[in-house]
Formats: structure tokens, C-alpha cells, sequence
């Protein structure tokens, strides 16, 4: 039977990967957000597992807000993502730096 | 009653703010009307209040008239305790300070500042009326820290002067010395006995009489020791006794009419009156009466001494006033608080007399106080020789004048004293009779006798660098080369300080001294009583009595010797100072304190300021705490620009840094 | 192995082995295709797991919806892949500790021995007639009712602001107005003027 370490261990080998992917595409700004989905991805596969192993209908829940969360937060990062790139002609996060103190 | 103490209190006060700050509108003139009609209101009503309580028997009168605030039961009031030692002081504060007023007119007639002055005088007067007529010691505290304002105000009167405004610093910070133990008295006061009131305080001391206090280490003192040796303190300092004495003979720097009405006759002795009227709590420690004599005989003689050698005419009268307040100091010692007002009284007039009457021979030599230029003045000068004559006899004790009560007095009652040091003190105070006339006669001599005034025979080598304290901004010398008789202002307070000089000693010796006057104000132990031990038979039996005893043939002794030195054989007397160099030489430095001082103090002060203003101001407070701060700001924000590159990735990086330290933990633990 | 042992390896490896090819290509159009069949296997990892609908909505919501976007927001932007890709290599050692450490660490937190079957043994298989969909809704309509309002705001919030963030005037663009339009009239169109006849030379 599967069991539940088993969904853990893949949601934090999940996690570790687009950690890495963070270090690895640390310049462009789409794979970053990519990133960060695959992240939000892995903590969804805990809750499931979670919800899953522990009868509680409300770790479902918290997916369901979480991914509505991480849609609307998709939609404005790129649309952030797309103004930037109107204005800069570059998503290299290098040159993002104007908060620099 | 209490309408007519609140108008004796504010018609200095109202004369006082109307002549300073309406200087301009109201002109030198509206300036002394004004205080002038302040301060006689305020000196008739004084001594009404006076004859209510020495003819009418007028009961004592206790009340507050103000609440100030009510700190957790310690109330802060403004009140008057009038009784028959308040009134004698009003009477004379009043009546010495009208005198000084009037006077004033004619002295400084053609002073810049003339408003000013008044003002300031007059608000001398508030203040020592309110001293001496507080209920309590905040009160007290209050009036006691007014008159060292105003008497900074008035010694620095020529502002522009260097010296005046070194003297005034000197004497601000001398008493200030004496105040801190003042402070501490009152604030012990305070704590002990939970009350400021003095009739509370005096009531409550009994209980306290065991009570002892734990200084520091293992030292546990009498309460009642430390209080009244720390208010004393203040009051050597307010009275200028050893070693608090330096800023009074430099105080002469202000004008004359101040050094009578302050450093004479009134503001001095508010520490005399101080303790005389602490007289309750200073009969519970023999400690600090004895404390209290040694001081005072001290003073009385060493001062004296030094007034011996000096030159110039007012530091001659403020080293006698120096050496009296010593007598009057003894006296408090010896428990005869009676005798230490008395001669407090008497002092004031024929010090005030004295004063007024160097300064009309200040006015006479057109501004010079160099005594060695005078001479002859008597011829010029017939009223002021006569005042000053009477001032001086007054001084020395000559039998029947008022200083010769008081004085054999205080030196009687010493003698009486059983306490530690008081035979040490009577012999000083003994020898201190023959001092007094010696430098009294000196003065006179040299400035009424001999050949006529020095200065005006050669008038273009005069101003020698040695009287260098002369007392005046640079007058005009007038054309005409002979000294004159000072104006009607000038002499009417010296005929009217005259007539107390000689006579109230004689009629008031009895009831003040072997009377009842001061019954219920003064309260004195049955074993310190020494004044209960002088056979007194009336004023003139004392006379007679007194022609018995050593210090009228001391005195006689002393004009003798200043008589021969000063008419007879002028010479002699610098042989003298030749021959003693190393005593005159002593005596010409004062005894080193004011060196000492500004060695140790002066100095110690300059280099511990320098020490906190190298260390504490440019080290720690503007090193480190200003700029430091900014700097550590700016250190800290290069840090932290450093740290917020604006890359997503360090941050991201932080974050997981801080997720590994996280799971690393909760591995290991 | 069963059967849904098998598909739970299945699925997990392509997810873990898709999220690997996410973060290493160098084309970002395939990075969201791979990004996209991520989503897909753990949407079948997620069906193992029993929540239905989720999955679901995780395949036609986020896969047809997000994934969607990202793909055209990539192949929309002209963007200069070999600048983006500068220092990967040099990247590589420190992402590829700090991800084994991860790993490491926090397989040996969820190991087995704390969260094995011995400790959360696997819950019954549901009866066939249940329905996952109404049960979260049962949930979702009742308990949390007013946090699914504010997602709804939250999705409202986003869509105003993600169409505000891009929405520009441009000047160049031509464009009718019908308001305008039919306010015309012949006068202002056209313009009837006399003139004599030009007789011929």
C-alpha cells in the first residue's frame, strides 16, 4: 500500500527540485514563476496526502484556496511580467535591480 | 493681621518689578519714589507689627497663606510665623534697607543703571522678608536662595566689570557650597519628620532625639547632629563663616550702598537668624554647638586679623563684618541665640552706619578707596567723621554704645559655655576685641587724621595699582582738588543710623537678653543656658560690670597702638610689616584660602571640566552617542544595502537558508 | 507491487523527472510543456489519493487556464534565451547541494519510520456511490463559505488588476465610434458647391 511518507518524500523531492530550479534559472524571471508553482504544487500534494491519510475533508480545502490563490497570483505576475517587459525589453532579473539600495 | 504681613511682603515686591521693568517710563526719579514708598510702607508696618508684639503682647501668629502643592503628604504652603524674633528682624531688615534706599539717591546720582538698582534692592528686601518671616523651611529655602540671587545681582552690579563679575561668580558658587548642605539639612528635615512646617518640625524633634543615621561604612550619626550641622553648613555659607568666608570681602566689587545693606547688615545674617531660630533642634546636639562656636570664634579672630592690613576702606568693614558675624556665630554656639540676635541688631545698624558712611568718603575722594590716599578728611567731611566715629565706637565696644552690649554679651556668655571649645573660643573672642579696635581705629585714623588727604597733594600719581579695587566706573574727576561734604541724602541716614548705634543696645539689652521678648521663640536647654548665668542688674549695672572685665581695657589697648602707629609714628607701621614679613605676608594672602581655593577648586573644576568635556562631551556624547549612532546607522545601512541587492534570488536564497537551518534543527533535535 | 503502487511510482517519477526538465531546458516554451505534464501526474497522484476533484480541477482550472497563460505569455515575449541562461552552469554545484541537502534532510524528517503505515495506516477505500465533489462542496458551501467568497474576490482582484497592468492606450490604433458615427451629418461630410461651368477653350 502507498503510504504516506511516500507522498511526503515526493512532494519534498518536488519541493527541493524547483528550489534548485530557483538557483539554477535565477535570471529569468518566467522560470522563477514556474518555479514557484511547481513549490505550491509540491505543499498541495502534502495537504492532499495529509487530507487523504487523516479523513479531513479540509486539507482539500486548503488546496482549493491555495491553487485559487496561486491562479490569481499566476495571472498577475505575468501580467506584471509582461508590462516589464514592455518597458525594459528584458525579464533578466539582473537588470531588475532599481530597488537596490 | 495677615493683610498688613502680605503688604509689609509685597510693597518691596510691587516697588521692585514697577522700577524694573517700567524702567524707562517711569525715570530715575518714579524708580526710587517708587521703591522708596514700598519699602517705607513696608517699614512703618514693621514696626507696628514690632510694637504689637513688644508693647501689646500680640499672640504669635502661625498661619499659612497659601498652598503651593501637597506632594504625598508633604505640604508646600506659604506661610508667616510672625513672633517677636520676626518682628526684630523685619524692624531692622526694613529700617536698614530704607536707609540704604535713601541713601542710594545721593550715591549713585550719576551711576548708569540707577533704576536697575532700586529694583534690585528692593526685591532684596522681599526677599529677606520673606526669609525671615517664613513658617517653613521652603519658604526659608526660598528667601535664603533670593537674597544670594539678588546679592549675585548687585556685587556683579558693574557688569562690565571683570572683577565684578569674577566676585559675583565667586560669591554665587561659594554659597552655593553652603546651600547643597542646606538643601540636605532640609530635605533630612523633610524625611525624618515628614513635614516642612517648622512649628510641626520643632514639636516632632523630641521623638527623633535618639534617632540615628547611618552616613556611610559604619559611621551612624545623631539625626539631629546631621541636620543642624548641614544647615549650618548653609549657613556658614549665607553668613560667610570659615571656610565659606572668601566671596564676602570680594563682594565689596559691588556698590557700596549693597555692601551695607547686603554684606552687612541683613543678608548676612540670615544664617544668625537661621539657627536662631532652629534653636530647638540645635539644643539637641552639643555637637554641632560646639561646631557652631569654633567656627564663629574663629572667624571672629582670624578675620579680624587680616582686616588689619588691608587697604582698601570697604575690605577693612567687610573683614570686620567678617569677624562680628564670627561673635554672632560663637554666641549661637553658646546657646545664647539671644545675644547672637542682639548683637546681630546692633551689628546692623552700626555696620550699615559704617558702610553708608565709608561709601560718603568713597563719594568725598571722588571714587577712591584707597585708604592710603586719604587723610585729614575730617576738616571736609565733619558729618560723615562724626557718623563714622560713632559707627566705630559702636564697633570696638566703647561702654554705653550698642556694640559694647551685645559684644560683652556674646563674650560672657561663651565664658559661661561648658560645652567642648568653648574656652578655646572665649580667648579668641577676647582677643578679637583688641583686633577690632585696632583695625577700626586704623581706618579711622587713617582716613580722618594725619595730613591732609594724600591723594589730592599729589593728584597725578594717585590711582597706584595696588587699589585695585576701586569702586567705581570711570567717574569724571571734577576740577576741584578738595574732598567734599557728601549731599542731605547721604547724611540723613547716617544722622538716623547714628542715633540707634549709640542708644539701642542700652534699652534694649534687658528684655532682649534677660527678659522675656524672645519667651516661647527661643527655647534653650536648662544646661546650655548660659546667658541665665550673667548676673544682669540693668543696662548700666552691665556698663559698670563691664569696665571690670578684659575686653574694654583689650579695646582701649587697641586704640591705643592704632592712635600711635597711625597719627604718631606713620612709619611704624611698615617697619612692622618689614620686620613680620612672613606674618603680614600671611595675612596679605588671607591665609591662602582664597589660593587654595582657586587651586584646588578653581582649577580642579577647569580640569575636571575639561576632563568631561573631553571624554564625556567629544568622546562619549558626541563620538559615540551622536555621531556614533549616526554612524553605527549608516554602518548598519551599508550592511543592509548590502544585503538587499533587489535580486529575487537572494532573497530566495535567504529564505532557504533559513528553511535549511530550520530542518537542520528539527533533524538534531 | 498492486496496481496502484505501480501507478503511484509511475506518477511519481515522470513528476519528479518533468519538474527536472523544467528547471534544465533551455526553451522556456518547453519548460512549461513539461511544467504541464507535472501538473498532469500529480493530478494522477492526486486521484490515488481519492480528492477527485481536485485533480480535476487541477487539469482543466490550472492546466487549461494557467498553464495556458504561461505558454502564451512565453511564446509572446521576445526574449533573449542565452542571456537568461548565463550562469547555469556556474549555478549547477550550489543548486545541486543545496538540493541534495534539502532532500536529505527532509527525507530523513518524513521518513517512513515517522510517517510510515504504522503510524497513518491507509484509510478504507470509499464506496463507489461516494462523491468527492459533494462532499468538498458540502464543506466549501457550508464552513467555509465566507473564505470561498473572498477567493472569489481574490480571482475578481486579479483579473482587474492583470487586465489594468497591461491594458494601453495606443495612439495608432484605429478604431470606430459608433456613438460618434451616427451623430454625422451630410453637412459635415459634404460640402455642395456652385460653380459655373467651364466652358471648354
Amino acid at each position: 500500500m502507498i503510504a504516506l511518507s511516500d507522498y511526503l518524500i515526493v512532494a519534498a523531492v518536488l519541493f527541493s527540485v524547483s528550489v534548485a530550479g530557483i538557483f539554477l534559472n535565477r535570471k529569468n524571471v518566467l522560470l522563477l514563476l514556474m518555479c514557484i508553482e511547481l513549490m505550491l504544487l509540491a505543499v498541495n500534494i502534502n495537504f492532499i496526502a495529509f487530507s487523504h491519510f487523516l479523513g479531513d475533508v479540509h486539507g482539500q480545502i486548503f488546496v482549493f484556496f491555495i491553487l485559487t490563490v496561486a491562479a490569481a497570483e499566476a495571472a498577475i505576475g505575468l501580467a506584471i511580467l509582461v508590462v516589464l517587459f514592455r518597458t525594459r525589453r528584458t525579464i533578466n532579473v539582473a537588470d531588475l535591480d532599481t530597488l537596490k539600495g | 493681621m495677615e493683610s498688613v504681613l502680605l503688604a509689609i511682603v509685597l510693597a518691596p515686591l510691587i516697588g521692585s518689578v514697577i522700577a524694573g521693568l517700567f524702567r524707562n517710563q517711569i525715570g530715575r526719579a518714579g524708580a526710587h519714589w517708587v521703591t522708596i514708598l514700598g519699602v517705607a510702607t513696608s517699614c512703618a508696618l514693621s514696626f507696628w507689627v514690632l510694637y504689637q508684639f513688644v508693647f501689646e503682647d500680640a499672640p504669635v501668629y502661625n498661619q499659612s497663606v497659601y498652598t503651593w502643592m501637597v506632594v504625598d503628604g508633604l505640604r508646600m504652603e506659604i506661610g508667616f510665623l510672625i513672633d517677636s524674633l520676626t518682628a526684630m528682624m523685619m524692624a531692622v531688615v526694613t529700617f536698614v534697607s530704607l536707609m540704604v534706599h535713601i541713601y542710594t539717591i545721593g550715591y549713585m546720582a550719576h551711576e548708569e543703571g540707577y533704576q536697575r538698582f532700586f529694583s534690585y534692592i528692593a526685591l532684596f528686601t522681599f526677599s529677606m522678608l520673606m526669609l525671615v518671616m517664613a513658617n517653613n523651611f521652603l519658604q526659608l529655602f526660598f528667601g535664603w536662595e533670593a537674597v544670594g540671587l539678588v546679592s549675585y545681582l548687585l556685587i556683579g552690579f558693574y557688569f562690565k566689570r571683570e572683577s565684578a563679575i569674577f566676585a559675583n561668580l565667586k560669591a554665587f558658587l561659594v554659597n552655593r557650597v553652603g546651600d547643597f548642605g542646606f538643601i540636605l539639612g532640609i530635605a533630612a528635615v523633610a524625611m525624618y519628620f515628614g513635614t516642612l512646617d517648622y512649628a510641626e518640625t520643632f514639636a516632632r524633634a523630641p521623638e527623633h532625639a535618639a534617632t540615628t543615621v547611618n552616613v556611610w561604612g559604619d559611621q551612624h550619626w545623631s539625626l539631629m547632629t546631621l541636620i543642624t550641622m548641614l544647615l549650618f553648613i548653609g549657613a556658614m555659607g549665607k553668613s560667610a563663616q570659615i571656610p565659606l568666608q572668601v566671596w564676602l570681602p570680594d563682594s565689596m566689587e559691588g556698590p557700596t550702598p549693597i555692601s551695607a545693606l547686603i554684606h552687612a547688615a541683613t543678608m548676612v545674617t540670615a544664617g544668625i537668624f537661621m539657627v536662631a531660630r532652629m534653636s530647638p533642634l540645635y539644643e539637641m546636639s552639643e555637637t554641632a554647638l560646639s561646631f557652631v562656636m569654633i567656627i564663629g570664634a574663629t572667624t571672629a579672630f582670624f578675620m579680624g586679623l587680616i582686616g588689619i592690613v588691608q587697604n582698601d576702606i570697604k575690605r577693612v568693614i567687610a573683614y570686620s563684618t567678617l569677624s562680628q558675624l564670627g561673635y554672632m556665630v560663637a554666641a549661637l554656639g553658646a546657646s545664647a541665640y539671644a545675644a547672637g540676635l542682639f548683637h546681630l541688631m546692633t551689628h546692623a545698624f552700626f555696620k550699615a552706619l559704617l558702610f553708608l558712611a565709608a561709601g560718603s568718603v568713597i563719594i568725598g575722594m571722588h571714587h577712591d578707596q584707597d585708604m592710603r590716599h586719604m587723610g585729614g578728611l575730617r576738616k571736609y567731611m565733619p558729618i560723615t567723621h562724626w557718623t563714622l566715629l560713632i559707627g566705630t565706637l559702636a564697633l570696638i565696644g566703647f561702654p554705653g554704645f550698642a556694640g559694647f552690649f551685645s559684644k560683652d554679651a556674646i563674650i560672657e556668655a561663651v565664658h559661661h559655655s561648658q560645652i567642648f571649645g568653648s574656652g578655646y573660643a572665649h580667648w579668641l573672642l577676647v582677643a578679637g576685641v583688641f583686633v577690632t579696635a585696632l583695625y577700626s581705629f586704623r581706618l579711622y585714623f587713617m582716613v580722618f587724621h594725619g595730613e591732609g588727604p594724600r591723594k589730592f597733594e599729589s593728584h597725578h600719581e594717585a590711582h597706584d595699582e595696588e587699589g585695585g579695587a576701586e569702586a567705581s566706573v570711570h567717574h569724571e574727576v571734577p576740577d576741584e582738588p578738595v574732598p567734599h561734604e557728601s549731599p542731605k541724602v547721604v547724611t540723613v541716614p547716617l544722622m538716623l543710623l547714628a542715633i540707634p548705634s549709640i542708644f539701642v543696645g542700652y534699652f534694649t539689652i534687658g528684655p532682649m537678653l534677660f527678659g522675656d521678648y524672645f519667651d516661647g521663640v527661643i527655647s534653650v536647654a536648662a544646661v546650655h543656658d548660659t546667658l541665665g548665668e550673667i548676673d544682669f542688674h540693668g543696662a548700666f549695672g552691665f556698663m559698670l560690670h563691664g569696665l571690670t572685665g578684659i575686653p574694654i581695657y583689650l579695646a582701649a589697648g587697641g586704640f591705643l597702638v592704632a592712635w600711635y602707629i597711625y597719627t604718631r609714628r606713620p612709619i611704624l607701621a611698615t617697619e612692622i610689616a618689614t620686620r613680620f614679613d612672613w606674618a603680614y605676608w600671611i595675612l596679605d594672602r588671607k591665609y591662602g584660602f582664597d589660593d587654595l581655593y582657586q587651586w584646588l577648586f578653581a582649577r580642579g573644576s577647569q580640569l575636571l571640566g575639561k576632563g568631561l568635556w573631553q571624554a564625556g562631551d567629544r568622546v562619549l556624547i558626541d563620538g559615540i552617542a551622536v555621531n556614533g549612532s549616526a554612524q553605527s546607522v549608516g554602518w548598519l545601512a551599508s550592511v543592509m544595502r548590502f544585503l538587499q541587492t533587489g535580486y529575487l534570488y537572494h532573497y530566495a536564497f535567504a529564505m532557504i537558508i533559513g528553511l535549511l537551518g530550520l530542518l537542520t534543527w528539527f533533524v538534531i533535535v | 507491487m498492486s496496481f496502484e503502487k505501480f501507478l503511484f511510482y509511475l506518477f511519481a517519477v515522470f513528476l519528479i523527472g518533468a519538474a527536472v526538465m523544467v528547471i534544465t531546458r533551455k526553451n522556456p516554451v518547453h519548460s512549461v510543456l513539461f511544467l504541464v505534464l507535472a501538473f498532469f501526474n500529480s493530478a494522477g497522484l492526486w486521484m490515488l489519493a481519492e480528492s477527485e476533484f481536485l485533480a480535476l480541477a487541477l487539469v482543466l482550472v490550472y492546466v487549461g487556464a494557467v498553464m495556458v497563460l504561461f505558454l502564451f505569455v512565453v511564446m509572446m515575449l521576445d526574449i533573449n534565451i542565452a542571456e537568461l541562461r548565463a550562469g547555469f552552469v556556474r549555478n549547477l554545484p550550489v543548486a545541486l547541494v543545496v538540493a541534495i541537502l534539502m532532500v536529505a534532510e527532509l527525507v530523513m524528517v518524513l521518513s517512513p519510520e515517522r510517517f510510515g503505515l504504522k503510524h497513518y495506516a491507509a484509510p478504507a477505500p470509499k464506496p463507489a456511490d461516494y462523491s468527492n465533489t459533494a462532499e468538498l462542496g458540502m464543506a466549501l458551501f457550508t464552513q467555509h463559505i465566507y473564505a470561498f467568497e473572498i477567493a472569489g474576490a481574490i480571482l475578481l482582484v486579479g483579473i482587474v488588476a492583470a487586465i489594468s497592468l497591461t491594458l494601453r492606450r495606443r495612439p495608432d490604433t484605429k478604431y470606430l465610434d459608433p456613438g460618434q458615427q451616427v451623430q454625422v451629418r451630410a453637412a459635415d461630410r459634404l460640402r455642395v458647391i456652385e460653380m459655373k461651368p467651364e466652358e471648354k477653350a
